[in-house]
C-alpha cells in the first residue's frame, strides 16, 4: 500500500473515512460536519461518500449533540462528534460526565455508551477567544471516559480508529497547531494503534521527556538540543493520558532517574501532576532529582499577541533539564 | 415545512429599490434623523472593509464581518440609552462603534489584544464583551435585567444573537425565564441566514423564529432586518414598553450575511454565487441611499465627502492600533484575579524567566 505523506489533519479525515466504509453503524454528526467538511476539513468528503443519514448537520447545540450521541450509542451505533472547538464543549459535559460515561455501570452492563467525541484542542494558530484552550484534565478526573490526545498523523489515525472501535466512550483531542504541521508518510491500511498505550518516541539513558498533544513537538526538538549536548533523554509520548500507561513511564524513570513533564494545559490540576503523584509512588528512591513540570501558567489563554507566553517552549524544556540534571 | 397558524406581525417601510410599501411612522419625517442612520451604516461598512483588509495583511486576527446587517446594529445603537447595557455577540461592530467603543479598541480585540474589551466610553462601561460561546450571552441579559428590576430601574439590557444561536438551551432558557420573571430585556436575533454552513432551515422546524417567544409567553415579531426604518421603529416600541417594565421582546430581524461567516472561512464551499448574488439586491445601505436621494436629503457629492470623512477617521485608528505598544508580559496575570494570588508567587517568577527567554535576555 502506498505510504503518501499526509497531516495529522488528513489522517484524522482518512480514519473518519476508513472507519464509516467498514462499518455501517459508524456515524457523523456535529456542527458542520456535512457540507462543509467541517471548519477544519477533518470530515471533508465523508457527506458525499456516506450520505446524509450518515453524516449529520446538526442545529446548533451542544448539549443536544451529546445527548443525541448517547441515545444513539445505547441504540448500538457508534457515533463519532464533533465539538468545534474544546472551548465549547462545556454545555455537552452533562451528557458527558453524569451519563456516557456511566451508563454502562449504571445498568451493569445492559447498556453502554461507545461514542467518540472529537475536538480540535488547544493553542498556537492565533485562533479568537475560547478557541486555544487545553481542557484536557476535565476529561480525564471522570471514571469512565477515556481521553486520547494524538501528536502524529500515524498516531491520529491508528488511534482514531481504535477510539472508534472501543465499546466505551472516548475523548480525543485533535492539537490544532499539529493539523496541518509536518506531513509525514502514512499508508490507508485500517490498521489500529493501541489504547491506554504510552509511545516511546526516542530512546535515552540519560532524563525521561514526558509529553503529548501538541507540546510533543517542542519536546523532540529539546531531546535534539540535548543531544547535541551529549545528553541522552527518552522522549515518551502519553497519548492516552485516561487511563494512564504507568508501567512505561515507571520503567523509563527508572532507567534514566530524571523527569520532565510537558503539558501546554495550565499547571495545577494538569495531569503532570498526576504523572508526577504516581511516579513518586513507585520510583521515588531511583530519581536522582525531583520531577519537573514545564506547563502553561494558571492563567486562561491570553489573546494571540500574548499567545506565546503561555505555550511551553523548547527553552523553558532546556531550562527545566538543566535543574533536573544539575540537581544537587 | 408544516405552518402553523401563528401568524407574527412583519414589518417592512422600504423595499429593496427603497421604495415605500406603507406608510412611514411619524419619526421618519425627520430627515436629519435618517441621514445620521446612514451615515452611520455607511461608516459600519467602511470599517467592516478596513479590519478585512487589515486581517488579510496579518494585521489583525480573525474577524466576523457584518457585511449586510448593518441595519439592525446600527438601529440598536441609535436607541439604546447610555445607561441601558448591551450583552452583545461577535457580529456587533455595528452596535459597539455608536456605543463608543473606539476603533482602535475593535482592532485591539481581534488583533489578539485583550485591552479591546477593556472599554474607554462611558456609555459602554457596564456593557459586556463580545460573545464568543454561542447564546451563553442571552442568559446574562437575562441576569442584568433582573439586577435592574430588583433595584426598580428604569433601564434595558439588550442582547443580540444569530440564528443559529436560538437552537441553543441557553436561548431558550433566557426566553423563559424573561417571560416568567416579565424581565425588561429585549432579545434582537439576527437572522442572518447562515450558522457558519448551516442554513436556516436545518436549524429549527419552526417557521419563524420570533415565534419562540410566544412559547415563553411573550411577543415576538419579524421585520426586514434591512430595512433600517422597520428596525428602528419597532426596536423603539420594544424598548419603551421594556422600559415602562411592560416586560421582554423579541426581535428576529430578516437579513443576509453577505459575506463569508469570518474571515477564516470560505462561503463559496456551502452557498451558491447566485444566492449571494440576489442577497445583495435587497441590502441595507443602498435602498436607504435611493430613498433619501429621492427626497432629496442625499446626493452624490455628499456621498463623496461622507466616504473622504469616514476613510480619514478609520486611517486615524488604524494607526492608533498600530502604534498601541504591545502588553507587558506581565499582563496576563493582572487581570485573572483581583490580585494574582501570593499561593501563585512563584508562577509570576518563572513566567518572567519564560518572557525573558522568549525576548533573548531583554528583560530582567
Ligand atoms: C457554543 C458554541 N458552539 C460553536 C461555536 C462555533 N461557532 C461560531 S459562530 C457559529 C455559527 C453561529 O451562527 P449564528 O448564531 O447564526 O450567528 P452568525 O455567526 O450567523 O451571526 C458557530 C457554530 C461557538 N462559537 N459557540
Ligand atoms: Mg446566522
Amino acid at each position: 500500500m502506498s505510504e503518501v505523506k499526509r497531516s495529522l489533519l488528513e489522517a484524522v479525515n482518512l480514519a473518519l473515512h476508513r472507519a464509516m466504509a467498514e462499518d455501517e453503524n459508524v456515524l457523523v454528526l456535529g456542527e458542520d460536519v456535512g457540507i462543509n467538511g467541517g471548519v477544519f476539513r477533518a470530515t471533508a468528503g465523508l457527506r458525499d461518500s456516506y450520505g446524509f443519514k450518515r453524516v449529520i448537520d446538526t442545529p446548533l447545540a451542544e448539549t443536544m449533540i451529546a445527548g443525541l450521541a448517547v441515545g444513539m450509542a445505547a441504540q448500538g451505533l457508534k457515533p463519532v462528534m464533533e465539538i468545534q472547538f474544546l472551548g465549547f464543549i462545556y454545555a455537552a459535559m452533562e451528557h458527558l460526565v453524569s451519563h456516557a460515561s456511566r451508563l454502562r455501570n449504571r445498568t451493569r452492563g445492559r447498556l453502554s455508551c461507545p461514542l467518540v467525541v472529537r475536538s480540535p484542542m488547544g493553542a498556537g494558530i492565533r485562533a479568537p477567544e475560547h478557541h486555544s484552550e487545553s481542557t484536557e484534565a476535565l476529561f480525564a478526573h471522570i471514571p469512565g471516559l477515556r481521553v486520547v490526545i494524538p501528536s502524529s498523523p500515524a498516531r491520529a489515525y491508528g488511534l482514531l480508529l481504535a477510539a472508534i472501535d472501543d465499546p466505551d466512550p472516548v475523548v480525543f483531542l485533535e492539537p490544532t497547531r499539529l493539523y496541518r504541521m509536518n506531513p509525514q508518510p502514512l499508508a490507508d491500511n485500517g490498521q489500529r494503534l493501541p489504547l491506554d498505550c504510552c509511545f516511546t518516541l526516542r530512546e535515552g539513558s540519560d532524563l525521561t521527556l514526558i509529553s503529548w498533544g501538541a507540546s510533543v513537538v517542542e519536546t523532540l526538538q529539546a531531546a535534539e538540543r540535548l543531544a547535541e549536548q551529549g545528553v541522552s533523554a527518552e522522549v515518551i509520548d502519553v497519548a492516552t493520558i485516561k487511563p494512564l500507561d504507568l508501567a512505561t513511564l515507571e520503567a523509563s524513570v527508572r532507567k534514566t532517574g530524571h523527569c520532565v513533564i510537558v503539558h501546554e494545559a495550565p499547571r495545577s490540576g494538569g495531569i503532570g501532576a498526576e504523572i508526577a503523584a504516581s511516579l513518586y509512588e513507585r520510583v521515588l528512591l531511583d530519581l536522582q532529582a525531583p520531577i519537573q513540570r514545564v506547563t502553561a501558567p494558571d492563567i486562561p489563554p491570553p489573546l494571540y499577541r500574548l499567545e506565546p507566553l503561555y505555550i511551553p517552549g523548547v527553552e523553558d524544556i532546556l531550562a527545566a533539564c538543566d535543574l533536573v540534571l544539575h540537581y544537587a | 415545512m408544516p405552518h402553523l397558524p401563528i401568524d407574527l406581525p412583519f414589518t417592512r417601510y422600504l423595499d429593496a429599490a427603497g421604495q415605500v410599501v406603507r406608510e412611514l411612522p411619524a419619526w421618519a419625517a425627520d430627515g436629519q434623523l435618517l441621514v445620521r442612520l446612514y451615515r452611520q451604516m455607511v461608516l459600519t461598512r467602511l470599517f467592516d472593509q478596513k479590519a478585512v483588509a487589515l486581517q488579510r495583511t496579518g494585521r489583525i486576527g480573525t474577524y466576523a464581518p457584518t457585511l449586510g446587517q448593518e441595519a439592525i446594529g446600527v438601529a440598536i445603537g441609535s436607541l439604546m440609552q447610555p445607561r441601558d447595557v448591551l450583552v452583545p455577540y461577535y457580529r456587533d461592530t455595528a452596535v459597539q462603534l455608536l456605543r463608543g467603543v473606539s476603533m482602535r479598541e475593535i482592532f485591539l480585540y481581534w488583533g489578539g489584544d485583550e485591552r479591546g474589551s477593556a472599554y474607554a466610553s462611558p456609555a459602554a462601561a457596564e456593557d459586556f464583551p463580545l460573545c464568543v460561546p454561542i447564546a451563553t450571552q442571552a442568559l446574562h441579559a437575562c441576569g442584568v435585567a433582573t439586577a435592574f428590576k430588583v433595584r426598580g430601574e428604569h433601564r434595558v439590557a439588550v442582547t443580540t444573537c444569530g440564528d443559529g444561536a436560538t437552537s441553543k438551551g441557553d436561548f431558550l432558557e433566557a426566553l423563559n425565564v424573561a417571560g416568567a420573571w416579565q424581565l425588561p430585556v429585549l432579545f434582537v436575533v439576527n437572522n442572518n441566514q447562515w450558522a457558519i454552513s448551516t442554513p436556516r432551515r436545518i436549524q429549527s422546524g419552526a417557521p419563524s423564529l420570533a415565534q419562540k417567544a410566544i412559547g415563553a409567553g411573550f411577543a415576538g415579531e419579524q421585520v426586514d432586518g434591512n430595512d433600517i426604518i422597520a428596525v428602528y421603529d419597532r426596536l423603539q416600541v420594544a424598548l419603551e414598553r421594556a422600559r415602562q417594565g411592560k416586560g421582554p421582546h423579541l426581535l428576529e430581524c430578516i437579513s443576509y450575511r453577505l459575506g463569508d461567516h469570518t474571515t477564516a472561512d470560505d462561503a463559496t464551499r456551502y452557498r451558491s454565487a447566485e444566492e449571494v448574488k440576489q442577497a445583495w439586491l435587497a441590502e441595507p445601505i443602498r435602498r436607504l441611499q435611493r430613498y433619501l436621494a429621492d427626497q432629496g436629503l442625499w446626493d452624490e457629492q455628499q456621498e463623496q465627502a461622507l466616504i473622504t470623512e469616514c476613510q480619514a477617521q478609520l486611517q486615524e485608528a488604524v494607526d492608533g492600533f498600530e502604534q498601541t505598544p504591545a502588553q507587558d508580559w506581565s499582563s496576563v496575570l493582572e487581570h485573572v484575579y483581583a490580585q494574582w494570588p501570593a499561593a501563585l508567587a512563584e508562577q509570576r517568577e518563572w513566567l518572567a524567566e519564560r518572557a525573558a527567554r522568549a525576548a533573548g535576555g531583554e528583560h530582567e
